[in-house]
């Protein structure tokens, strides 16, 4: 008899999706071209070059060069690195803080619930997007600042979906028989709850992925992201403003690029939402 | 008389409905209402009543999944009742429950070896190594193969579902196991091979099961004594063979009502009036007054207490001379 495990029974959903699957593949090379950037870019990054300012695209320089002569596709090539890991760090900080303060307030209900609740609300409450401006107005901004901003400021979701899961499960008939069995609170949250509740969890990170790539992006144009030179497309957005008229490329490409990004990662949202589906499941 | 396993005295459990803008308790629902009962080593009583009447509810109290109001639980002479939840760990392996949905029961998440492996690993009867040696004997007690320990829950059907959560309820070798309303998400004839394990297990392990069902033929059938509930108490408890010709007229009520397969047998049946009274506002008196077809004046007013009418049968009814089954 083979063993047909819930994992494989949501991949074989989601490959059924091309759009979602394509939006996989887009990721997975986003990932391949992070990680090996030093080797795939043809220049320098931040080496001025004065000799080529401004050219377009050319068999040279395959996306043109800006301002002082950097090549663009080599920035932007170092620039996924900062959209990837301020996307994964973020997302990651902030799922385990949601998760965390879900987890307690849906198992223990009661007062805990209630404190928690009222401060996931508060925090809703906030535009986040001009706390973090004003945050990082304030520590000064760079990567890492961008990373943990985004990341204690982004966890009213995910808090909101764990504790509503956790009410959901907490009283089913199989964390009953975990809890009549003698099991701790520990192991019930850990290994009967919450490995039932990561689904949607998951489903949203996804999503989270992108809107905290969008946010780098926004917070590198207005210039409160990463400094100059280090290379990001939002950064790169931001430099090209005054060229906008006599060099395309130089908004066109960056503008491209997170365009398709956010794209791939909300078309692999989509498609976990479709394959977790709990109506589909076997 | 040998000792009892499990003696239950006087439990009570309300649940306060809240309503309104500042949660005000605007009464109780009374889930649970001085219940005694008591089961020996080996034995099965059969829990019957009405959907709603508190049999689960007791279930729960027993495992002090819920926290019961007032009352003992007395397992072997300790009263579980105040224990702390580190204090009642301990008991939990001697105290097991077998679920009434088998889709529920088992966490989709885990394989089949884990589920029934857990129970062990927090006991600590076993180390890892021992696992899967030990689960696969558990798989085989209950009729399954020792091959499904990588399986997950939603690779079977419901009766073999049913027999995994047997096997955990089994695996840390308890005393007593509560079964609550094991059969009734199943199909007929999976439900008689289900019951016949559970027999054969009693023979075996030397188990007690406190059976709870609404089949009151099915509780007959393989109980030892029964119970039967009504809005939380304890109307009538006796031999199995007494349920022929009962004491309290709810179970008389209970009894005319389980179809018998022989058209030309003709009897009388009882037929209820009125509906089950809300458990909010429980009728003064004996609760059953309302719908009793022998009521009088001195049931609204005073309620009856459980006497033990003859040897090993109790019953709560002022009226039990005049018209139970006594001298049938």
């Amino acid at each position: 008899m083979k063993t047909v495990s819930y994992k494989s029974v949501v991949w074989q959903q989601f490959k059924r999706n091309r759009l979602a699957l394509a939006g996989l593949v887009f990721v997975l090379c986003l990932v391949g071209i992070a990680l090996l950037a030093p080797w795939l870019s043809p220049y320098s990054p931040t080496e001025y070059d004065l000799s080529s300012i401004l050219l377009p695209p050319s068999t040279h320089h395959f996306l043109g060069t800006d301002e002082e002569g950097r090549d663009v596709l080599s920035r932007m090539i170092h620039g996924s690195r900062i959209s990837l890991s301020v996307g994964f760090v973020a997302v990651s900080i902030y799922v385990s803080i949601g998760i965390l303060l879900g987890a307690l307030a849906g198992y223990f209900g009661g007062l805990i619930d209630i404190v928690i609740s009222r401060l996931t609300e508060v925090m809703l409450c906030f535009p986040t997007f001009f706390l973090i401006l004003t945050v990082l107005a304030f520590i000064g901004p760079s990567l890492y600042n961008i990373m943990i901003v985004i990341g204690i400021t982004g966890w009213t979701g995910i808090a909101r979906l764990v504790r509503g899961e956790f009410l959901k499960l907490r009283h089913q008939d199989f964390v009953t028989a975990a809890e009549a069995t003698g099991a701790s609170s520990l192991r019930l949250i850990f290994f009967h709850i919450l490995p039932n509740s990561l689904a949607p969890v998951l489903v949203s990170a996804t999503f989270g992925i992108s809107s905290a790539i969008l946010v780098e992006s926004s917070l590198s144009f207005l210039g409160f992201g990463v400094q100059p030179p280090t290379a990001s497309w939002g950064e790169i957005l931001s430099q090209s403003r005054d060229f906008i008229d006599i060099a395309w490329w130089l908004t066109f490409f960056p503008g491209l690029a997170i365009f398709m990004t956010i794209t791939a990662y909300n078309l692999v949202g989509e498609g976990l939402r479709d394959a977790i589906d709990p109506r589909l499941k076997v | 008389m040998p000792p009892f396993l499990l003696e239950v005295k006087n439990l009570k459990k309300g649940f306060p409905i809240r309503k309104g803008f500042f949660s005000r308790i605007r009464g109780t629902v009374q889930a649970l209402n001085n219940v005694s009962l008591n089961i020996q080593r080996g034995e099965t009583l059969g829990l019957v009543g009405e959907s709603g009447c508190g049999k689960t509810t007791l279930a729960r109290a027993l495992l002090k999944l819920i926290r019961p109001d007032s009352g003992e639980i007395l397992f072997q002479k300790t009263d579980l009742v105040p224990l702390s939840s580190r204090q009642m760990r301990p008991f939990r392996r001697h105290l097991q429950m077998v679920f009434q949905d088998p889709y529920s029961s088992l966490n989709p998440r885990m394989r089949v070896g884990e589920i029934i492996a857990e129970p062990l690993l927090i006991h600590r009867q076993i180390n890892r190594s021992e696992k899967r040696e030990k689960v696969a004997e558990l798989l085989e007690a209950v009729g399954l193969s020792p091959n499904f320990y990588d399986q997950y829950p939603h690779e079977f059907s419901g009766g073999q579902r049913q027999r995994i959560g047997i096997a955990r309820a089994l695996a840390p070798l308890p005393e007593l196991i509560i079964a609550d309303e094991p059969v009734s998400a199943l199909d007929v004839s999976i439900g008689t091979q289900i019951i016949h394990l559970l027999q054969e297990l009693q023979k075996k392990r030397h188990l007690s099961y406190l059976f709870i069902s609404h089949d009151l033929k099915l509780v007959r059938m393989i109980s030892h004594r029964v119970a039967v509930m009504y809005l939380g108490e304890i109307v009538e408890s006796g031999p199995a063979e007494a349920l022929s010709h009962p004491l309290h007229p709810y179970t008389q009520a209970l009894v005319s009502a389980i179809p018998i397969p022989d058209p030309a047998l003709k009897r009388k049946r009882i037929l209820l009036a009125g509906e089950v009274p809300s458990p909010t506002e429980l009728p003064s008196g004996c609760s059953f007054h309302p719908r009793c077809p022998y009521a009088e004046e001195r049931c609204k007013t005073q309620k009856p207490v459980v006497k033990e009418w003859q040897p090993g049968r109790w019953a709560s009814c002022h009226f039990v001379d005049k018209i139970g089954g006594l001298h049938e």
